[in-house]
């Protein structure tokens, strides 16, 4: 986390309004996520739920509809204040929404009345890069030159790398994606998997994956977190020790999509 | 840069058998050079890119599709909508001929060409001085209402609070036919322009009133999360997201109070007006002269129809971003592959 001040003989009239914080360490995570309780009415989704990320770390979450996944990453990003717990980013208490977290929906969600580049730098705190920071998340994503497109001239496809290349415009600590590939067809998803892990190499951020597609959570994950209905019961977790870069075809990702499979079925059962 | 020859090639191809099907003398062939589309970036042909796939192809092909789709779109768009005209021109050569062969009364239905003479005369006799008092009032009185029904329409549209104090009230008040505020005007305001304006400001508020509190109340909320997660402050947020959101809703209330603004306009001059087309129509009622009468319904529909374009005009530069059967047009299409 280079923009972070580290110097702890800072100046004190800095500008930076982030106060200084020591780099992550595993005593120290990037993002600590502690849910003790999320209900819905009566209904209780999270118990006791606890998260640990560190930088450029991928965690997947996979489970039924309903167990919470969604959930969870709303909390994390502060868009559903109404829980008992804590979320700590970078070792600090966070309360309510915060450009340090990005988050990439299911649908792409893009303002169709802004150009693709404005959607990309709708961040109201624009900084003064802003142009060429687009630029240059547009070529990450590979939409370089199509920045004066309105969303409706877009495929499903380059409308998802623009909600991407948006939830990385602040320079998040914490990307957050829903289900980001689903609405897509098959081969544009193998595109955009692609893509995601490119850019986690890249920019070194942390990962929240909530995903259906197991083969997804294999391919991209360190870790897969396996959620069951049962609120109480804490999550399996299955580490994915394979080296990037990672083949589809490999024998031993092949295996622990299947071992992934039996989980879910397993915590489907209950 | 130019459309790829073999896209034009299809596509003339598919325009020369439609062409023979409806029985369409042939057009002159396209010029490649002339399709040129500067908003887009360049895109490989179609064939180039199935012979080297990339990591784009999928999503270059849809530019490509597109890029030709709107190519043809601007094609067809190119000229000024004359079918439009067809029907009100056809009509008043029935209307004309069938008065001349003396199939209809003249005096009860005088010809079109007795109105426009009827036009003619009046002009000297101070008819753009009626079409001005009108318009003036118009305006003025849609202004005043339209005002009113904007901040009336936000402030229901964006507190929900407020919606649950004022909109039954709103509710039941638009349910009163506005006709029936007039005796109520002319017994607080007289009989002079207050009345006139102020019939009209109500003829229009609600129309407004309605399309902004809708425009804002149903606004997406999944766009409003996006907005949340950049912590937007209020204002912010109004003017980055819900205004624009908003103004589709916002233009029809803009569009449907300013016709209600002409017809209150032409019922306030109706009851009591020394000048306006109001005023005209009376003059002919009383008269006896039809071509009056007819004249200054000619004149209604113009200008109605002069107000409501303007409007429209406004609305396709500022909407051009609706992804709507409207504006496929507009810009060039959405592309047709995922």
């Amino acid at each position: 986390m280079s923009s972070l001040p580290h110097n702890t003989h800072q100046v004190e009239t800095s500008f930076d309004t982030r106060p200084a914080a020591p780099a992550a360490t595993p005593e120290r995570p990037l993002l600590d996520v502690h849910v003790r309780r999320k209900a819905f009415g009566q209904r209780t989704v999270l118990n006791d739920f606890r998260l640990r990320l560190q930088a450029g770390e991928v965690v997947s979450l996979i489970g039924s509809s309903g167990c919470g996944k969604s959930t969870l990453l709303r909390i994390i990003a502060g868009l559903d204040p109404d829980y008992e717990g804590s979320v700590r980013v970078n070792g600090l208490d966070r309360w309510g929404t915060t450009r340090d977290i990005g988050f990439v929906f299911q649908e792409p969600r893009l303002f169709p009345w802004l150009s693709v580049a404005d959607n990309i730098a709708f961040d109201p705190e624009r900084p003064n890069d802003a142009r060429q920071r687009v630029e240059t998340l547009l070529q990450e994503v590979g939409l370089q030159g199509l920045g004066q497109r309105l969303p409706k001239q877009l495929s499903g496809g380059q409308a998802q790398r623009v909600a991407i290349a948006r939830g990385l415009f602040t320079h998040p600590l914490v990307l957050l994606l829903d289900e980001p590939f689903s609405a897509v067809d098959a081969l544009t998803r193998l595109k955009l998997q692609e893509l995601l892990s490119n850019i986690v190499r890249e920019h070194r951020v942390a990962v929240v994956l909530v995903t259906h597609d197991v083969e997804e959570a294999a391919l991209l994950s360190d870790r897969v977190l396996v959620l069951d209905n049962q609120a109480g019961n804490a999550p399996r977790e299955l580490p994915i020790a394979l080296p990037r870069p990672r083949e589809r075809s490999d024998a031993a990702l092949a295996a622990l999509r299947h071992e992934l499979l039996l989980a879910l079925e397993a915590a489907h059962a209950l | 840069m130019a459309v790829p020859s073999t896209e034009i090639d299809v596509l003339q191809a598919e325009s020369e058998a439609l062409d023979a099907l409806v029985g369409h003398p042939p057009r002159r062939r396209w010029n490649p050079a002339l399709l040129v589309c500067a908003d887009l970036p360049p895109v490989a042909s179609v064939g180039e890119l199935t012979r080297e796939p990339t990591r784009a192809q999928d999503e270059s092909q849809a530019g490509a599709a597109s890029l030709s789709a709107g190519a043809t779109q601007r094609l067809n768009r190119q000229g000024w909508n004359w079918q439009g005209l067809a029907l009100p021109v056809a009509l008043l050569l029935v209307w004309e001929l069938s008065v001349r062969a003396g199939w209809v009364a003249a005096r009860l239905l005088p010809p079109p060409s007795d109105i426009a003479q009827t036009l003619i005369e009046l002009g000297p006799q101070g008819l753009l001085g009626h079409i001005a008092t009108s318009t003036a009032r118009v305006l003025t009185g849609y202004g005043l209402g339209a005002a009113l029904g904007i901040a009336a329409g936000a402030l229901v549209g964006l507190s929900r609070r407020s919606a649950a104090w004022l909109n039954p009230s709103f509710q039941a008040l638009r349910a009163i036919p506005s006709l029936a505020w007039v005796p109520l005007l002319l017994l607080w305001l007289g009989i002079d322009e207050a009345p006139k304006l102020a019939l009209i400001a109500i003829g229009a508020f609600f129309p407004v009133y309605m399309g902004v509190s809708s425009g804002f109340r149903d606004v997406d909320r999944k766009l409003i999360e996006v907005a949340r997660l950049y912590r937007l402050s209020a204002t912010a947020l109004v003017a980055r997201v819900l205004l624009p959101a908003a103004l589709p809703a916002v233009l029809t209330g803009l569009r449907n109070g300013l016709s209600l603004a002409w017809m209150f306009m032409v019922a306030a001059e109706l009851i009591a007006a020394t000048r306006g087309l109001g005023y005209l129509l009376t003059d002919g009622r009383e008269t006896g002269r039809a071509d009056l009468v007819l004249a200054a319904i000619l004149l209604l529909a113009l200008l109605g129809k002069l107000s409501d374009s303007a409007v429209q005009w406004a609305e396709s530069r500022l909407l051009a971003w609706r992804d709507t059967f409207d504006t496929l047009g507009a810009l060039n299409s959405r592309p047709n592959a995922s």
